[in-house]
């Protein structure tokens, strides 16, 4: 691992403005736990400092060689040689920044319900059962193509309390750093053709049905697996980093 | 037209069971149980800070997942960055980082900037998650130039960003999402 100074980092490019009218606002009084939980006073701008233009980095070798397999991983952990029961899917895709650059060597974090739509956490208490060969969590790196890969169950739906019992639809929660804190992103990718998508308050926070479609992973029948499992490709973008850095007021803010 | 990019993948909540993915143990689930990653371990002042989220009503969320990210104790970022994530505990909504007090670090054009952690809060309800700081209350003078603390125009809305000193060595840092008191957060 190299020491990059402060100052070396400082002069770093800026990454491009968060379109904050694409993401989801704070308050979505449909999805109500928002409420209580969403400032009422605007974010403050600030210009990027060294501290948001660098971040974490992870080593490849913190990671189990299952960790990105969630129809084995929680089995081998617990010693049991069985496998997760559901519907078997790769979950594949690039990371790529806003000017279509792959981000490598990336940590990517899932986290889903089982088949039955049930988490395992001590909080979920749906009558679904658990699954005694299923986790529902996983981690891989982007290879240094941006590539990332996963095997797992896909997710059955399961009631909220929201407006009485509203439904969410399968998703796999993620979980993303990129090449500097000012891309940490946390978001759900979706699936292709679920007709509880279009009923999902959460998902309904986004207001743009552009940027709803950019989180519903296609089906894809080029990378299924014969006699094994389907395919779901995904791609996640992070925001870019710009071409140049020019600071054209030096003691400016 | 204007010259069109890629668009940012839309953030979503993280949920109420963000911890399976990021923090198993805390979960409950059987895997990665001897991570600590609350703990950093690096040269310098051994400091604790522990604190509370609260919601509009008052209410201390109990769901949360916080991440922490500083500069080492000479004010470096970069491969020497430190980072730490929390889960908050279900009963008291409390979360605690064990770190090391982070040096001053650089701004942009050779300013300096105030010693601060960097923290984020991620929780159900959080549809994108929230990016505020904290300052340590015994670097008035360094908060003066800040240009962060500096940015915040209703000055009284600073004192937000500053932690309450416990004993030494020993912090106390309230989140407060919304209402009165409530905690400045960046769209850097």
């Amino acid at each position: 691992m190299t020491t990059s100074p402060s100052a070396a980092d400082a002069r770093r490019p800026d990454f491009m403005k968060r379109d904050r009218s694409w993401h989801p606002p704070a308050y979505t009084p449909g999805y109500k736990t928002s409420v209580l939980r969403s400032p009422k006073c605007a974010l403050l701008s600030l210009d990027q400092g060294p501290g948001e233009k660098t971040g974490p980095t992870f080593r490849a070798d913190m990671l189990h060689e299952l960790d990105n397999d969630l129809i084995s991983n929680f089995a081998s952990a617990t010693g049991s040689t069985g496998l997760a029961i559901g519907e078997r899917i790769i979950v594949h895709g690039r990371v790529l920044d806003e000017a279509g650059r792959p981000v490598p060597n990336t940590l990517i974090e899932i986290w889903q319900a089982n088949a039955g739509g049930r988490y395992r956490h001590k909080k979920d208490t749906y009558l679904a059962p658990l699954d005694p060969n299923f986790g529902g969590c996983g981690r891989c790196m982007t290879d240094e193509n941006g590539y990332y890969f996963f095997r797992t169950i896909k997710p059955g739906a399961y009631p909220w309390p929201n407006h009485g019992s509203d439904w969410r639809p399968a998703h796999i929660h993620f979980s993303i750093f990129g090449e500097a804190f000012a891309q940490r992103l946390i978001s759900q990718l979706y699936f292709e053709g679920d007709p509880l998508i279009p009923l999902c308050p959460i998902v309904h926070t986004i207001a743009d049905e552009r940027a709803v479609q950019q989180l519903v992973a296609k089906l894809d029948m080029g990378e299924m697996r014969p006699f094994d499992c389907l395919a779901y490709r995904f791609d996640i973008v992070l925001r870019g980093r710009q071409q140049t850095f020019f600071e054209n007021k030096r003691e400016g803010m | 037209m204007p010259v069109e990019y890629l668009k940012e993948t839309p953030s979503q909540t993280a949920g109420p069971y963000v911890h399976i993915g990021t923090l198993p143990g805390h979960a409950g689930l059987p895997i990665r149980q001897n991570e600590t990653l609350n703990v950093i371990e690096a040269p310098g002042e051994k400091i604790v800070i522990e604190g509370i989220v609260i919601d509009g009503s008052g209410a201390p969320v109990k769901d949360a997942m916080l991440e922490l990210y500083q500069a080492d104790s000479k004010g470096r970022v970069g491969a020497n960055t430190l980072w730490a994530r929390a889960g908050t505990i279900f009963e008291t909504g409390e979360w605690r980082f064990d770190t090391i007090r982070p040096g001053a670090l650089e701004w942009r054009g050779g300013k300096m900037q105030a010693p601060h952690l960097t923290l984020l809060v991620f929780a159900r309800g959080i549809n994108m998650h929230l990016h505020t700081r904290m300052y340590f209350p015994e670097d008035e003078a360094a908060h003066a130039t800040d240009p962060a603390l500096n940015r915040v125009e209703q000055v009284h809305r600073r004192r937000t960003l500053i932690a309450e000193k416990v004993k030494d060595g020993h912090y106390r840092f309230i989140i407060r999402l919304q209402g009165e008191n409530e905690t400045v957060f960046f769209d850097m």
